[in-house]
């Protein structure tokens, strides 16, 4: 296969083989309006002076980019940084494109906002920019998600979001997707969604990638200021993919830069264990796009596991399934175990709590930066911090938060 | 001329209006379904279209999804939905009602296009309602079907812009399927009034007939559309009533549930053929 391009997607939407529209064709006009507008804004300086202001004074842009010290010498190789998303406003790299599409729903003149969420972080950051602009807003989330992840919840409604349980399938992520799209459907012409990946029909995964592209393009800029090149590995998890597919984008072109993404792989390689869409998935197609999915043989989704709330995902970005077929980003996968080690020591060595998800990235940086000379450059995307997962992590580590801490 | 085409012209030659049902595969059980289908032919069925279960069907509302759900509790795989599918050519009821397919493109891909085409005219299918594939994305599936005489029915919608309409009307075969409001499939109290002038337009257009589906579950519903298509489809409202079938407390044995099929199908029927 031909080399990867930055000029991805064409017209109908495609990243060679995969993307485009399956969706029912009520949506097809609504998906257009919103391509032309988009078009339209990223043409417009304006829109862009907007987004950059909230970016900074709101979001808190440019974040850090930091040297990791302690983890460097635990590994013993190549220098590792870290990209700091997790000192965003509400703590992790969802508010990029939350922000961006709400900006976006308030140019097309839409007056109300939906959103899907799984453990929440897209919830609460779709919360977070509808508040701050005035818009009602939505979000559907499956009711074991609800559940599970009640600190998220509270969040969104202190925000003046409307958290919808979703009780269909099974009552995760995927089910809310399935929700928030029919809902769509039905609301379409006052309605903007606001998906949280670069999955979906087109435009989503373009327009979620060139939001979240400002982390690439911030972390290229810096290593050039900083460190006077270009990194030579840069290492971000993939559930969805849109902190890599941000993070990845504006390094495409650079063929110097190795990029490695890392899937949830969970209790292990059998199937319903883990949700490592491009190491053991198919091309098939996944709410609305054609892409890499985990499914049987008939086409039905298979179920997924993962520690992480965030990568627990049976479908991925097709941004990503056009990387892997043309060899520009190679995907790998970090066990729940060894994610569960990773966050342990990045807190321990580095003063930081890693989001679950970044610990899977945290990981496979240890592991690649081993392997490489001590005068190489790896980032690390850190997509968000920690403290969404620590009643997961202590529940997992036999400790109670709700407890008696006083021997601990 | 397709089996569907032939079909419609006898219909429109006998001035009457096609009732076009649709069941979910297997919910609650393939035999069942089997039971279903035949009191809707004895009712006057026109055609029938079996729903496919699939685990995230966008393009459904809830009483579908939750029916595709039972359905694949009883872990039926696309080769025992095709092989039901085939034994109905053998049912004396059934066999002379063409049989269409809808289900999501999810579960086409997998097999291939040219092969699901085959194997599903095997089964004695005669088209394909795919609401998730639009015709932008519908090319290579359009030529399967025409090489193998298959109809591929295509929808159009209250949001879908006269242009486009158009190029739908062009890639359709078999009739149209005319979505009533835009939305989900399943049950609405009104039909908006811009659909008799959607319908109105789209009959200025071609001369396919126009089958209008999503939200008709009554037969007053039926009265106010009849005279601007040529037929209608009922889906939630049937699946609504296969979803009370059980053995369990409170649920409808199987016999209750059929009467219940029947008396909707039959009063659509009459309210689509006032005069006889």
């Amino acid at each position: 296969m031909s080399k990867a391009v930055a000029s991805v997607p064409d017209k109908s939407g495609r990243y060679g083989d995969f993307g485009g529209r399956y969706v029912p064709e009520t949506l097809v006009a609504a998906l257009d309006q919103l391509e032309a507008a988009y078009e339209d804004a990223i043409k417009d300086p304006e829109f862009h002076k907007t987004f950059d202001h909230y970016l900074k004074h709101f979001v808190g842009r440019p974040t850090a980019l930091h040297f990791a010290q302690r983890l460097t010498e635990l590994a013993g190789g190549a220098k590792i940084y870290l990209k700091r998303e997790d000192l965003n406003h509400t703590g992790a790299h969802k508010i990029n494109t939350a922000l961006g599409q709400a900006l976006l729903a308030k140019r097309m003149g839409k007056t109300r906002i939906i959103a899907e969420t799984g453990a929440g972080q897209h919830g609460v950051a779709s919360a977070t920019a509808c508040a701050l602009l005035g818009l009602p807003c939505t979000v559907f989330m499956g009711e074991e998600d609800v559940r599970r992840q009640k600190l998220n919840v509270f969040k969104m409604r202190a925000m003046g979001t409307v958290v919808q349980p979703v009780t269909t399938g099974s009552r995760t992520l995927r089910d809310a997707v399935n929700e928030a799209m029919r809902n769509w459907m039905g609301t379409v012409q006052n309605t903007h969604y606001i998906l949280g990946s670069v999955v979906g029909p087109h435009p989503f995964p373009r327009i979620v990638r060139d939001f979240q592209s400002v982390i690439g393009s911030e972390t290229r800029q810096q290593c050039l200021e900083l460190l006077g090149r270009l990194p030579d590995t840069v290492i971000a998890c993939v559930g969805g993919g849109s902190n890599a597919a941000g993070m990845f984008y504006p390094f495409v072109e650079d063929s110097s830069v190795q990029l490695v993404g890392v899937e949830a792989g969970g209790r292990g390689p059998s199937s319903g264990n883990h949700a490592s869409t491009l190491s053991f998935g198919k091309p098939g197609v996944l709410h609305g796009t054609f892409s890499y999915v985990l499914q049987d043989s008939d086409g039905q989704t298979a179920d997924v596991h993962s520690i992480s709330a965030g990568l627990d995902y049976p479908g991925v970005g097709p941004e990503h399934s056009y990387w892997k077929e043309t060899g520009r980003v190679t995907y790998t996968a970090c066990e729940d175990g060894a994610a569960l080690e990773g966050f342990n020591i990045c807190s321990r060595l580095e003063g930081i709590l890693p989001a679950l998800e970044t610990s899977h990235a945290v990981v496979e940086a240890l592991r690649l930066a081993k392997q490489m000379p001590k005068d190489k450059i790896l980032v690390i995307c850190f997509s968000g911090r920690g403290d969404k997962d620590c009643y997961e992590v202590a529940r997992l580590l036999g400790l109670d938060l709700e407890g008696d801490s006083t021997h601990s | 001329m397709t089996p569907l085409e032939s079909t419609f012209a006898n219909l429109k030659a006998a001035k009457r209006k096609a009732f076009i049902p649709f069941l979910s595969l297997g919910d609650p059980s393939l035999d069942a379904t089997r039971i279903f289908l035949g009191e809707l032919a004895e009712a006057g069925a026109t055609a029938i279209e079996l729903g496919f279960p699939y685990s995230d069907p966008i393009a459904d509302g809830a009483v579908i999804q939750a029916s595709y759900t039972r359905a694949m509790a009883n872990k039926n795989s696309m080769a025992d939905w095709l092989q039901f599918a085939s034994g109905l050519g053998n049912d004396s009821k059934i066999s002379t009602v063409p049989r269409l397919a809808m289900l999501s493109y999810s579960l086409i891909h997998p097999q291939g296009l040219q092969n699901f085409v085959n194997k599903v005219k095997i089964a004695g299918i005669v088209g394909l309602i795919v609401p998730d594939l639009p015709v932008d994305e519908s090319t290579h599936l359009l030529q399967s079907c025409k090489q193998a005489g298959l109809d591929l029915i295509q929808l159009v919608t209250p949001t879908t812009p006269r242009e486009r309409a158009k190029r739908i009307l062009d890639s359709s075969s078999g009739f149209v399927y005319c979505v009533s409001v835009a939305g989900i499939t399943g049950e609405r109290r009104e039909l908006p009034q811009e659909l008799l002038g959607q319908l109105d337009w789209l009959r200025s257009q071609t001369a396919l007939p126009l089958c209008v589906g999503f939200g008709i579950s009554r037969p007053d519903q039926v009265e106010m559309l009849r005279n601007h298509c040529d037929g209608v489809i009922v889906g939630s409202a049937l699946v609504r009533l296969c979803e009370n079938a059980g053995n369990q407390p409170g649920k409808q044995p199987i016999t209750e549930v059929v009467k219940n099929i029947g008396t909707l199908a039959r009063s659509m029927v009459a309210a689509l053929n006032p005069a006889g």
